[in-house]
This record gives structure tokens, sequence and C-alpha cells, in this order.
């Protein structure tokens, strides 16, 4: 009896510090995030105490004179993302339509295996394809093209570079595409079959069936390009190797620009000053805010949708 | 008659249109995949020879010279980046498939997505003020430290996923022959799960190879060998930053061969994670 007993109290003692070493590691991820944006606020405090607001609304950013502004920086960050995302998620859906209701299952492997590949290249590679194939392309070809028949738009002046505002939303678009393709994939895939077949025994058309899975799906595919733009607003590497590197507004694509991401990777080592670290310090906690609010929203969206259906 | 015609062709011609759009679509989405993989092969192959394996790069403007110290340096970051993500995914993501079914664990399942959204450049942020300013120094550690906690949330995810696939049967027969709960987790549930829990690492390995931005002021870059983690190391990611941004030729070369190897690695990598992922969860 005492020894069953004792049996019984090893097991739920061992049961018990299983249990809770593996919560305090679920704790130490929780504790992790709440560290994260507690160091930047440290580190940012100086430049926040000095500018306030006027950091997110003063538009020179100035290491010489101590003056940081980040409005064309976040002006680039955000018209280059909302740029890049307004051509990809139309080409995702396509894309996602393509796998998830055209093509036979013999070539919707080989494709997502290979739109999964794109997902897997590392960012500083598309950056060295943007420095030697897509900037020079750009500058040569694409560019004067543009300025030649578009030249009256606002949108296509100046010299044609190749290193700015277009080049970063073109290697943008390029990256975002297989993010967005393959969970709008996922969350098409999700929708029942009979959904599709109740359509299509009414005398519908694939496209009419895809219509009705597409409307189901609506709001999972908006979570996928919510998913995106924060992938796009924290993209660092090859957008800082192809944008130009230069804070400044200006309404041509050709124009160099700048994005919250690039000036932290671009300035950070040179950064002399205790301020000048702290408002690039400051950056990156705007940047860790901004993604948290897009990734909790997208997310909450995706997840929504997969119960929906589940629970159907 | 002719009006319901007309409908039932206007219905055909979209169709077709639609469907069509997705081809050109999905075939839009893949030519940028083989453009890049045709140019980093193809620039990248000069170069890609024993030497770049084994020699040191080269003092600035001279020819020639390898990457060794930047491959050993990605392996090594990658490394202590494992030896922090790893245990702390796998046992989050145990912990939220086995006890995770409160308030808090999806709290923490929450966290770990939003986690993997946020960019890498602010990880590596992270890492400068927690460990480098401390240190006062660059250092390897605090590169490995800011790709360990980007690979937290792909671990411990793809860790409860792959455990919550154990059918339960197999649970419930551990505890009827009274294992204790904790030991047929560890036994028997995290045993037959740990395939798939090994495609998360690997893929987790993977993505902290390619990673340039956290490591540009933690780990910062070194010309020569070092193998310390307390001082700067080379990585491949870094090199190829570098060397594309430098006006000779020859680096310019060399940055293309880095990508090549980079990502030969990854598809070492993945092609395992394919391998081990095949024989078993064929269906799915």
């Amino acid at each position: 009896m005492v020894k069953r007993l004792n049996n019984h109290f090893s097991q739920n003692i061992g049961d018990l510090i299983f249990e809770k070493l593996t919560l305090l590691f679920a704790v130490s991820v929780f504790l992790l995030v709440i560290l994260m944006g507690y160091e930047m606020y440290l580190g940012s405090k100086i430049s926040i105490q000095k500018f306030g607001f006027s950091f997110l609304f003063n538009s020179s950013w100035d290491p010489v004179q101590e003056v940081y502004g980040a409005l064309p920086i976040i002006y680039g960050t955000v018209v280059s993302s909302i740029l890049s995302l307004l051509i990809a998620v139309p080409l995702s859906i396509g894309v996602a339509i393509f796998l998830a209701e055209v093509a036979p299952s013999w070539l919707e492997k080989p494709v997502s295996f290979l739109v999964e590949l794109l997902a897997g290249i590392p960012s500083v590679i598309y950056g060295l394809w943007g420095i030697f194939v897509l900037v020079p392309w750009l500058r040569n070809s694409f560019e004067p093209w543009l300025a030649d028949k578009f030249g009256y738009l606002p949108f296509f002046r100046g010299a044609p570079y190749g290193f700015g505002m277009l080049a970063a939303v073109m290697i943008l678009t390029i990256m975002l595409l297989p993010i967005i393709s393959s969970i709008s994939r996922d969350v098409l895939k999700a929708v029942p079959r009979s959904r599709r077949e109740a359509a299509l025994a009414l005398g519908a058309t694939k496209w009419q069936s895809t219509l009705i899975v597409l409307k189901d799906a609506k709001s999972g595919i908006l979570g996928a390009s919510m998913l995106g733009l924060g992938r796009a607003i924290g993209e660092t590497m090859a957008v800082t190797m192809v944008i130009g590197n230069r804070s400044l507004i200006s309404t041509s694509l050709f124009d160099p620009s700048y994005t919250m991401a690039s000036v932290i990777a671009n300035e950070f080592t040179e950064a002399t000053s205790q301020m000048y670290l702290s408002s690039l310090i400051e950056l990156a906690l705007v940047l860790f805010i901004i993604t948290i609010i897009i990734n909790a929203f997208a997310r909450i969206l995706v997840w929504s949708m997969s119960r929906k259906w589940s629970a159907a | 008659m002719k009006h319901r015609n007309y409908f039932l062709y206007r219905k055909k011609t979209t169709n077709v249109i639609m469907m069509s759009l997705t081809v050109i679509a999905a075939l839009a989405a893949v030519i940028p995949l083989f453009l890049i993989f045709y140019y980093t092969l193809s620039k990248g192959i000069a170069y890609l020879n024993l030497n770049f394996f084994i020699a040191m790069p080269k003092p600035v403007g001279e020819p020639g010279g390898g990457m060794a110290n930047a491959i050993v340096g990605t392996l090594i970051l990658i490394g202590i980046g494992g030896a922090i993500g790893i245990p702390v995914g796998i046992m989050t993501g145990t912990y939220l498939s086995e006890f995770g079914k409160n308030k808090f664990g999806f709290m923490v399942r929450f966290l770990t997505d939003v986690l993997s959204g946020v960019p890498s450049i602010v990880v590596g942020v992270v890492a400068y003020t927690m460990v480098v300013i401390p240190m006062k120094h660059f250092s390897a550690l605090a590169g490995g430290i800011a790709l360990g906690i980007l690979m937290i949330p792909t671990i411990t995810r793809t860790t409860e996923e792959m455990i919550k696939l154990v059918p339960h049967s197999l649970r419930e027969a551990g505890l009827a022959l009274g294992i204790p709960k904790w030991k047929t987790t560890i036994a028997i549930v995290l045993r037959t799960a740990w395939k798939g829990i090994a495609t998360g690492v690997l893929l987790g390995l993977s993505r902290a190879a390619g990673e340039t931005a956290p490591l540009l002021f933690t780990a910062l870059g070194n010309r020569f060998w070092s193998t310390k983690i307390m001082q700067p190391i080379a990585s491949l990611t870094v090199y190829i930053y570098d060397y594309s941004k430098s006006p000779f030729e020859d680096w310019n070369q060399q940055a293309w061969t880095a990508a090549l190897v980079l990502i030969i690695l990854i598809s070492v990598l993945s092609l395992l994670f394919r391998f081990v992922t095949r024989s078993k969860y064929k269906s799915d």
C-alpha cells in the first residue's frame, strides 16, 4: 500500500515537473516578446524624450545636425509596401486559384514546390540579383521606355538611375508572391468541396464556382495579404540593396527612397552618437509595433477562416 | 432563345479567360525563380572551386581567395542559434500541444505567430541592445542569439502540429500500461513525432542560414579566421551583402559564388526536409 502510494506520488511529481518545465519555456517565449519591446523602449528613450511625436512627422533626417524625423522614411516604407501589395495580391490570388482549383494534382505539386522554393531564397540573394540584373535592366530598358511613353505622369519623371522606388517595388512584389499565394492556396483548400460541387451541380462554370469559393475564403485571403504587408514593411536586405537609400519624398518612382528597415540596416553601424543610435532603435520599435499589429490582425483573420470551416 | 445563348456564350468565355489568367499568374510567379536560379548558377559557378571552400579572403584589391571563414562562420552561427531555438521551440511546442488548451496556451500560440512576423532586423536591434551593448563589442554570440530567436516560432509551431498528428490511441496505450504522462509524452509521443519535429528544425536552421539583417550589427563580419563565439564572425550572407556593394568586379563575382554556396547549403537542408517528411506523413 505504501509502495503504491509512493509510486503514485512519484508519478505525479514527474508529471508536475514535466509540465512546469515545458511551461517555463512557454513563459520564456511570452516574456521574450515583452522583453523585446521593453529593450527597444529603453534604447530609444532619449530620442523619444527629445523628439516626441515630431519624430514621426518631421521630414529631416540629419545626423550632422542631430535632428531625426522619420517622415520620408515612413513615406518610403508605406509607398513601397502598398504598391508592391497592389501588384502581388491579384497575382497571388491567381496563383492560388490555379493551384487549388485549376491545376491537376500532378501539376499542382511541382508548382507548389517551386513557389515554396521561391519563398525559401534568402533575401540577400534577391538583393544581389536586384543589383546586377534587375537594376541594369530598369536603367537601360524599362525606365527609359516608361519615361518615353508615360513621362507626362508625375510617377515616371527624372533620371532613370535604376536604383530607386521602382526597383524596390518590383523586388518586393517577387518576394511577396510566394508568401501570399501559398497561404491563399491553403485557405482556398480549406473551403469544403461540397461548396464547389453544389455550384457545379447547378450548372455553374469552373470560374463561377471559384467565385463562390473566393467569397467563402475572403477573410483568409485578406489575412494572407496582411501577412504579406507585414513582410513588405519589414523586408530589409533586398530593399536596402536596390532602393537607393536617400531620405526623400518624391512622387517619381525613379527616385531613390528609404524604408525604416533599410535605414536601420544601412546606418546602424555608422551611428556614432547616442542620439543617432537611439533614433535608429526608435525606428526599430515603431517597426516592431506596426508589424505586431498587422500580424495580429492577419492571424485572427486566417484563424477565424479555418475555424469557420473546420466547425462546419 | 438567342438571348439565352448569348448568356451561355458569355459565361463560357469568361470562364476560359479567367482560367487562362490564373495559368498566366502561375507562370509569372515561377519565372523569377528561374531567373534568379539561372543567374546565380551561371554567374556563381565561375569561382566555384575547392579554393573557395578552403582559402581565406584576400586583402582589398587582390583577386582570388575564398570564403572558408564565412562558411564556417555561418555554420557556427546557426549552431548557436539552434542551441537556443531548438530546445525552446520543442519544449514550447510540447507545452502547447499537451497542456496548452487554456487561455495562456492560446496567448503563447498567438505570440509565437506574431513573433514569426517580426522583421528580422528588429530582432537584430534587440540582440544589439541586449548582448552587444553590455559586452561592449560585436560577437558571434549576439548573432547566434538573434538567429535563435528567429528560429523559435517555426520550431514551436511545427512541433505542436506534429505532436497533434500523433494518434490519441498511442497516448492512451501508454497511460493504460501505467506509464506516467511525462514518460508517455517523451518516450511515445515525441518519439513518434520526431521526424516531423526534425523537419521543423531543419526548416528553422535553413531559414537562419539565409538571414543577413540580424547579423549586420551583431556578428558584424570578420575578414580573418575566427571561431571564437565572443568575437565578431564572418558569415556567407554578410559577405554577399558587402561584396555586392563593392566596386571590385572580382568581389562582385565572389558574391555570386557565395550566393550559390548558400543556396546549395539551404537546398541540402530542405532536401533533407522533404526526404524526412515524405517517409512519415505521406498523405496530407
